[in-house]
């Protein structure tokens, strides 16, 4: 199977305007509203929702970034040691509405162990799930509330989504897992 | 010998890149300890034992809080009141602590190569917390993390080190680290304190510390063990303090205004440093404490996390 673009560019631009579009609908307006990105997809998929609702509604969304490292529930099986990065949220969460963004939810695992570390932070008043492909594989009863495509992957796929400012083009790609 | 898969016996092993993720990591780990939720779920289920066959209050209390900070359980043992009284053997201890099912041991002990050599005869990782006149790695480890913090980065510094080189675990482990870097590595202290041919380690030796202070970023100030007194290292703690002891007057007139003052504790104030230096507006001691919590959750979580 060789690499296959599923969206990119124009297209790729107009799913997270829409996203943007849902976010701000499901909020209920801007108000109190917190983007967490879960490294290092999630963060640059939250800044470009930001960029865009940034722009359409002159209003700057506070922004954080979550590893979600430490709250894998897989830590002391797999053979190394998953680097840490930076949590980081920029306001108080407590009584916030947490949008918690990420590019691809797959088995919800990732999604479980941020809502646990999201919880350590704070106690937000709701929290949303933002993701850019959901690519089916669930193992936990965990489902995206705002998601941008739905492409279904199994396991030997891979899912890239690219972000111009760090890859040099927008594009979500299915390619083998090497 | 290698990191992290067996644990962390000296910095000398380490090479620059697994310095660089060390700190990396403990950069990432200080935020946890400034939450209301001091802990993640890391290591929850392992178990890490803290033997301190040496005495120690502050080390252990930082290996243990950074334990607890990742969820792991930790047991203390200390030889007093234990069987260590009653001639037990350093490594028969070991192995009934391992016994009872412990994921790593953090141990410090008097005789160098103590961690090294228990650490051949167990299949756990040891993380040595300072063994003899050796290595102290977790040490070095949080005064270059403290260092980096200062001034953003480790390349391009001058870092002196003053007091008693000859005996320093302290000394050593930050040489073998700092060596690493592009940094200028300079030591003080009486001629009887430094050890014959470390300017073979690239490090520049100076008898005066007026002249050591010249241009330097950080200014590592060693404890003086006053049990050296009888060793004949020199002649009265009055002269020491008086040639290497730093006061507030000597650093104003020789160090740049933007130089560091370390210590790795505990302090002996009025000998190698004067209260008003300890506790002054250079004074990064205490930030070197609070880094000590973050470096070692950073070490546990490289050697302990992670599947094996």
């Amino acid at each position: 199977m060789p690499e296959k673009i599923i969206i990119q560019r124009a297209e790729f631009e107009n799913t997270l305007r829409r996203m943007a579009y849902e976010l701000v609908e499901k909020c209920g307006g801007l108000e109190n509203v917190v983007l967490v990105g879960v490294h290092r997809g999630g963060v640059w998929l939250a800044y470009r929702i930001a960029t865009i609702i940034q722009a359409e509604r002159g209003h700057e969304l506070p922004r954080g970034e979550l590893d979600i490292n430490l709250y894998r529930d897989d830590l002391s099986r797999i053979g190394y040691h998953p680097e840490i990065r930076r949590t980081e949220v920029p306001v108080p969460i407590d009584n916030a509405f947490v949008v918690l963004v990420d590019d691809v939810i797959y088995t919800g695992r990732t999604a479980r162990a941020a809502l646990d570390a999201l919880m350590d932070l704070g106690r937000p008043q709701k929290v949303l799930l933002c993701v850019m492909v959901d690519r089916g594989g669930r193992e936990l009863p965990i489902q995206p509330d705002i998601y941008g495509v739905k492409v279904p992957v199994d396991s030997t796929g891979l899912i890239e989504v690219r972000f111009r400012e760090i890859h040099g083009e927008d594009a979500v790609v299915v390619r083998p897992r090497s | 010998m290698s990191f992290p898969e067996r644990g962390l016996i000296g910095i000398r092993a380490l090479r620059r890149e697994d310095i660089e993720l060390i700190l990396r990591t403990a950069r990432s780990m200080k935020d946890i300890s400034k939450r209301d939720v001091k802990k993640v779920p890391a290591l929850r289920g392992k178990t890490v034992a803290n033997l301190f066959f040496e005495p120690s209050t502050r080390t252990r209390t930082s290996f243990e809080l950074a334990a607890k900070r990742l969820s792991a359980d930790v047991v203390n043992f200390s030889p007093s009141g234990s069987s260590m009284a009653k001639g037990e053997l350093m490594l028969d201890t070991v192995k009934n602590i391992l016994a009872m099912n412990v994921d790593a041991l953090v141990i410090r002990a008097k005789p160098e190569g103590a961690c090294e050599f228990i650490s051949q005869h167990v299949d756990v990782p040891v993380i040595n917390a300072g063994d003899g006149m050796h290595e102290h790695p977790t040490q070095a480890l949080l005064d270059a993390l403290t260092m980096e913090e200062q001034f953003g980065t480790l390349d391009g510094l001058k870092v002196l080190i003053v007091g008693d080189i000859l005996h320093s675990r302290v000394a050593r482990s930050n040489i073998y680290l700092l060596k690493n870097f592009d940094i200028e590595i300079r030591v003080c202290g009486p001629p009887t304190l430094i050890p014959r041919g470390i300017e073979s380690m690239g490090v520049k030796v100076f008898y005066h510390l007026q002249e050591a202070l010249e241009g330097v970023n950080v200014i590592m100030m060693l404890r003086i063990q006053m049990e050296r007194m009888q060793g004949g290292h020199f002649p009265s703690i009055h002269e020491y303090s008086k040639f290497w002891g730093l006061t507030a007057e000597i650093l104003d007139r020789h160090a740049p205004p933007d130089a560091v003052v370390m210590h790795p504790g505990p302090l002996n104030r009025g000998v190698e440093i004067t209260p008003d230096v300890a506790d002054g507006a250079r004074s990064v001691i205490l930030y070197q404490v609070e880094n000590g919590v973050a470096v070692r959750m950073a070490v546990l979580y490289l050697v302990v996390g992670g599947g094996r």
